[in-house]
């Protein structure tokens, strides 16, 4: 069967007609072309899909597009505005927690929520906080600095 | 994954009537048991009836001598407010991963009753009740086998009430990949005695009386030092052999005490 | 001094894109009217592929067409070539059966490609391959290196007798021989270096597009290397001339060598959209990835080490089985030869030096080159062998090293086994290091441990390797049957700005800002005002392609040379302009300036008056500026460093934490220091992975692949690693390159195996444990602890 979904995605309403199989990821990806969002595998573990839903961070992919009817879904697009990174892409880009960037947008998804509950973590913690995202690049190591960085600047 | 029919039930009787219909239905409430099955082609559901949006299934209640959590709640959530019991707490915050806990939940968990799932410890250590759309089930009744339970068809879990311990705690040893628990022992002490509750080490949760009996008289670390769990029938795979098990069983059993006492 | 050249930490500028999830990977492309393919592979390790029926498949909606092995054979679709000739001691050359694109006759390991289901949408196509019968006959499989060669073992290739690739060898064995017959002690190991699976995390995607108009194929393709992919491709498999395919790589999600290959389904997507008449996209799944992207290392090794009495080496014996798999991927037979032993010296005087490999045939996915390729497996033989003998014969760690390190003096180095060192200083960069660890604390830091229940080991492990593959004219004599140049070219547009595009791949690695840092270094353009262009062979003129650290140092010095040819030339037009002899114009921070005087005109003005030629020396010299080279290296470059590590092992459940973790390493020169960092941090981890999680584990009665997702297949998160702490140092530069550059990339990951395991080892020493297999498992370690016998996987 089909299904009508729509939702808020970036501050914007969308709408479409997809399959009731159609995961969140796919609906972001295919429908609205939002390709920031990415896929790096298919059992919820390495978290290139993390996007956040009424400001959680979610698994897009483990998630049905109609699960997420109604909501309010943030994806890596709709963090900078006018052309100013959120400071969480900013302190990526500062202390070179990304390579070849296709983890990236679900680290900072995923550091941004992780701020949200935890505003000043320890290392330890954040690295522990980090346990539903996979990068092969970096060694975690600037991303941990990179996340540090950020909570002194979103002042948490 | 397969295509299937999405319904949106807005109660439980609704989502019970939906079931009726459904030639081969599940009830959807996170989805992060069942999805995973479903993109895998695993699993071949005709209908996912979504049981995520049903208030009443949502939240975690204190009431004077327990926790209530609705079936559709997620794991951060109970991390976030059941507070009466601690260990219970912490023991949702070692589900998964941050975002799996915003969206997987206790009902979904319990009904898959995956071995290896870190819930059912917590519901047979603290000897929880379940309660369906149809009756009440003891957790110790509950968990049948390898992803086997006690519900019946259609049946939907509606919440589960913890009793509040006089001390608990949870240890995990996690499977390196997954996180799943290799070996993971729930211990509470409560006024009717003693409970120690494997999950991960075997096809099922599992109580270990002879520890349960041991730590009613004395209540520490050493008192089960020397009890271990026969290898034979636990689970063996490349990350953890049936023997090895059965020893972080005794450790992670040891290491709950400490944490508890 | 030029702002934001060789050595500055300049911030990236590929971040923004990335960052704010405006990157183009393969799969975020999306050609009009594209259709989908889905790859039925095969379930078994081995069968006979007896017959496809594909009439259901090809009636369930939305399925366009249905292709098989058959059907390519008949089209007359090559098999995928081998790109490196190996030969076996007799002489005669290796084994080299084909490997086709869509299996034909019998499928040789789970996951070979059985048929290829084009539909409307992906969804659609998995739906229609179900619906596929195929008529299976299962073969007894064989997975296991050590036991592929054994008597009885299944074939997994007619004419491959005992599954042998090839059996062959390098080295002097008789002065090996007489070395050791004079030998005060002997070292003997015997190791398995565990199979690994890269795992980019963004999973192989290609599209294959045809404009019939133009009788052109487009193939975009998540690869390291696009140039070598239309060359295989085209001339071997699809038999297209050059200039009617066009192979773009857009940006890839990390490689690691995994994406250096010519893979089938870059094969398949760039035939099938010719013959359904429409772009054919494939998107790998993370489970496909486990059964269809060529795998790692998995060698079976046993090594002696002959001493005299004072610890100094006097030769080594090393017989290595090495696992290649079901069919040979492109560089797969290099890997366990010439990139392993010839580094079996490692930064050691080692005089004699024997090593035999026999390659052998599996039911398994093909493996080849992953980050490091035969050089961590080299050095985890060496370092493991030096710690044992160290232990052996009551040397310290660091002494047994010193009395066997080529010292600074001796440099350039001819070490036995071919290679000949340009450059290193591996006294300093240990001792940098034991700094940096203080490692005089790690006793206090032992007894401190000890009482909180942690048994705690120190891991030193030294490394050399051979990086900027490499001088075309031995690769050549060796067996390759490419070259292994790199080419550049600089572009300068007529109001000052440049374009230079590289032959050289980043999939991470940075060179949009480290190669615009060249620029900006040599030619004094602001890097902002460069911009560099990679991965498509329309337009740039060629290219080897990024792995084995060669970017830098081959394809930077590609573009030192055409920004001397720039430089040249604007001498030319500056001298005219200036009115000036030629001699005496000199180039420094982007002005031409007459020597000894003021007159000057910056790069910026030559360029325009080169594109304006109003005063310009038309008669002497072309208009333009726009300079291409190739360069094609003089020798390997030597990277080399010491990592040190510590562990805490819990003594309850022999889980191991790391809790230090050091690497100083000699890369030359450093262009950009971030990202230098960057790219040892992410190798450390990637060594630690093989050292303490990772392990690639097939069923050996079933072969099935056991670690097929992340489920099984442990990868390193954040929390299985500390922070490190990295120096480099810079005093023994490349002698033979322009930059004075080594390569970085996979210094990390050949270095910290050893170390781990080494730092495993001294943690359990009180338990007389010697050795242990990687990935130090939990389990592992306790059973090593109390004394149980090694368990087999069940």
């Amino acid at each position: 069967m089909t299904i009508a979904v729509a939702m808020k995605v970036n501050g914007k309403a969308v709408s479409g007609q997809v399959e009731a199989r159609t995961l969140l990821v796919q609906f972001l990806r295919e429908n609205l072309r939002l390709t920031g969002t990415h896929v790096g595998c298919d059992t919820s573990q390495c978290g290139a899909c993390v996007v956040h839903i009424n400001g959680k961070a979610v698994k897009s992919c483990t998630t049905l597009a109609a699960q997420a009817d109604g909501t309010e879904v943030t994806t890596i697009e709709g963090l900078a505005r006018d052309g100013k990174l959120h400071p969480m892409q900013e302190a990526f880009r500062e202390h070179h927690a990304l390579q070849c960037g296709f983890c990236t947008p679900g680290m900072v998804m995923s550091a941004i929520d992780m701020l949200r509950r935890i505003p000043r973590p320890d290392e330890a913690t954040i690295r522990h906080e980090l346990e539903g995202n996979i990068c092969r690049c970096t060694g975690y190591h600037n991303i941990v600095k990179a996340i540090q960085a950020a909570a002194k600047v979103m002042g948490g | 994954m397969y295509n299937f029919n999405y319904h949106r039930a807005g109660s439980v009787d609704e989502a019970v009537a939906l079931m009726a219909k459904a030639s081969d239905g599940r009830f959807l409430a996170g989805g992060h048991s069942l999805l995973p099955t479903m993109k895998q082609r695993l699993a071949q559901p005709t209908d996912l009836i979504d049981i995520g949006r049903i208030a009443a299934l949502n939240g975690v209640k204190t009431e004077s001598n327990a926790v209530v959590v609705g079936a559709a709640t997620p794991h951060a959530e109970v991390n976030a407010s059941a507070k009466a019991i601690p260990a219970l707490m912490a023991l949702a915050a070692k589900i998964g991963d941050p975002h799996v806990r915003h969206r997987g939940t206790i009902g979904g968990s319990i009904a898959n009753s995956d071995p290896a799932a870190d819930y059912p410890a917590a519901l047979v250590g603290l000897g929880a009740t379940v309660k369906t759309n149809k009756r009440t089930i003891a957790a110790d009744d509950f968990f049948k086998g390898l992803f086997e339970t006690a519900l019946s068809d259609g049946e939907m879990v509606v919440s589960v009430s913890f009793p509040k311990p006089e001390a608990a705690a949870y240890m995990k040893f996690p499977q390196p990949a997954s996180r799943f628990a290799l070996v993971g022992v729930f211990v509470a002490r409560t006024s009717g005695g003693v409970r120690v509750a494997v999950t991960g080490a075997g096809p099922s949760v599992f109580r270990v009386k002879a520890m349960e009996d041991a730590l009613k008289a004395k209540f520490t670390p050493d008192a089960i030092k020397g009890i271990t769990v026969p290898a034979k029938g636990l689970n063996s795979d490349i990350h953890g052999s049936a023997e090895y098990r059965a020893h972080l069983v005794n450790v992670m059993a040891r290491r709950a005490v400490a944490a508890a006492a | 001094m030029v702002e934001n050249g060789i050595g500055a930490r300049v911030r990236r500028k590929e971040d923004f894109r990335f960052l704010t999830g405006q990157g183009t990977y393969t799969d975020d492309m999306n050609r009009p009217g594209q259709a989908h393919v889905f790859l039925l592979r095969s379930p078994h390790a081995h069968a006979r592929l007896k017959k496809i029926d594909a009439r259901q498949a090809l009636a369930a909606p939305g399925v366009i067409a249905v292709i098989t092995g058959a059907d390519l054979e008949a089209a007359g679709v090559g098999p995928l070539p081998c790109g490196w000739q190996i030969f076996n001691k007799d002489g005669t050359p290796a084994h080299e059966p084909p490997h086709p694109v869509l299996a034909v006759g019998r499928v040789r390991h789970v996951g070979d490609p059985v048929a290829a289901v084009i539909a409307e949408t992906r969804a659609l196509a998995r739906d229609g391959a179900e619906k596929l019968v195929v008529d299976y006959d299962p073969l007894p499989s064989v997975t296991a290196t050590a036991q592929a060669a054994k008597a009885g073992a299944p074939a997994v290739h007619d004419g491959a007798p005992n599954n042998v690739c090839f059996d062959w060898h390098f080295g002097d064995a008789a002065a090996v021989d007489q070395a050791f017959a004079k030998a005060a002690h002997v070292t003997t190991i015997d190791l398995y270096n565990n199979r690994l699976v890269a795992n980019a995390i963004e999973p192989r995607a290609a599209i294959g597009e045809y404009d019939p108009a133009a009788d052109r194929h487009t193939l975009y393709t998540a690869s390291q290397n696009p140039h070598v992919i239309r060359l295989l491709m085209g001339a071997y498999v699809l038999k297209l001339p050059e200039a009617k395919l066009r192979v773009v790589s857009p940006d890839v999600g990390g490689g690691f060598g995994s994406k250096i290959y010519h893979y089938a389904e870059e094969a398949l997507v760039t035939w099938a959209a010719k013959k359904v008449g429409r772009p054919v996209k494939w998107t790998a799944d993370r489970s496909e990835s486990f059964i269809s992207d060529a795998q790692g290392r998995d060698h079976v090794t046993h090594a002696e080490l002959a001493l005299d009495k004072s610890g100094k080496f006097l030769a080594l014996r090393v017989q290595t089985t090495a696992n290649l798999g079901g069919y040979l991927s492109t560089f797969s037979t290099a890997i366990p030869t010439y990139l392993y032993a010839t580094l079996l010296a490692g930064l050691y005087t080692t005089p004699a030096i024997y090593c035999g490999v026999k390659a052998v045939f599996t039911n398994t996915v093909p493996v080849d080159a992953y980050r490091g390729a035969g050089r961590p497996e080299a050095c985890f033989v060496v370092e493991r062998l030096v710690e044992k003998a160290a232990q052996e014969m009551g040397l310290d760690k660091t002494e047994i090293r010193r009395k066997n390190f080529v010292p600074k003096s001796a440099m350039p180095y001819q070490t036995p086994v071919a290679l000949q060192y340009d450059s290193g200083d591996f006294i300093t960069h240990m001792e940098a290091a034991l700094k940096l660890a203080d490692h005089g604390g790690a006793e206090k830091r032992r007894a401190d441990a000890k009482k909180r229940g942690k048994l705690l080991g120190v891991g030193l492990s030294t490394y050399i390797e051979a990086c900027g593959i490499a001088p075309s004219n031995v690769a050549g004599a060796l067996g390759a049957r490419a070259g292994l140049y790199e080419s550049a070219e600089v572009r300068f547009h007529p109001t000052g700005t440049v374009t230079l595009f590289t032959g050289s791949h980043s999939h991470g690695q940075s060179h949009e800002t480290t190669f615009a840092q060249l620029i900006a270094e040599g030619l004094g353009v602001p890097i902002e005002n460069v911009e560099v262009v990679h991965g498509d062979t329309d337009r740039i003129a060629f290219g080897m392609g990024t792995y084995g650290s060669r970017s830098l140092p081959v394809g930077g010095s590609a573009i030192v040379k055409a920004m001397d040819k720039i430089v040249a030339k604007g001498k030319k037009i500056a001298a005219h302009m200036l009115e000036a002899a030629e001699a005496d114009i000199e180039f420094k921070n982007g002005t031409f300036r007459v020597a000894g005087t003021d007159k000057g005109l910056s790069i910026g003005q030559i360029a325009f008056s080169a594109y304006v030629p109003h005063n310009f020396p038309l008669e002497t010299v072309e208009p333009g500026l726009d300079e291409t080279a190739f360069y094609d290296p003089k020798n390997f470059t030597f990277p080399n460093g010491t990592h040190i590590c510590e562990v805490e092992v819990d003594e309850d459940t022999g889980a191991v934490q790391l809790t230090r973790f050091v690497a100083v390493d000699d890369f030359g020169r450093i262009i950009n220091p971030m990202v230098v960092e960057g790219q040892v941090h992410g190798g450390i981890v990637q060594g630690v992975g093989q050292a303490l999680v990772e392990d690639c584990i097939y069923d050996p009665t079933s072969g099935q692949l056991v670690t097929g997702s992340y489920m099984d297949y442990c990868m390193p998160k954040a929390d299985l690693v500390p922070s490190f702490q990295v120096a480099t140092n810079e005093g023994a530069p490349c002698t033979h390159n322009p930059l004075g550059v080594k390569g970085c990339g996979e210094a990390g990951t050949i270095g910290a195996g050893a170390a781990v395991i080494n730092a495993v080892v001294d943690a359990l020493k009180g338990f007389g444990v010697t050795h242990m297999d990687m990935p130090a498992t939990p389990e592992k370690i306790w059973r090593a602890m109390h004394g149980k016998a090694a368990k087999a996987a069940e």
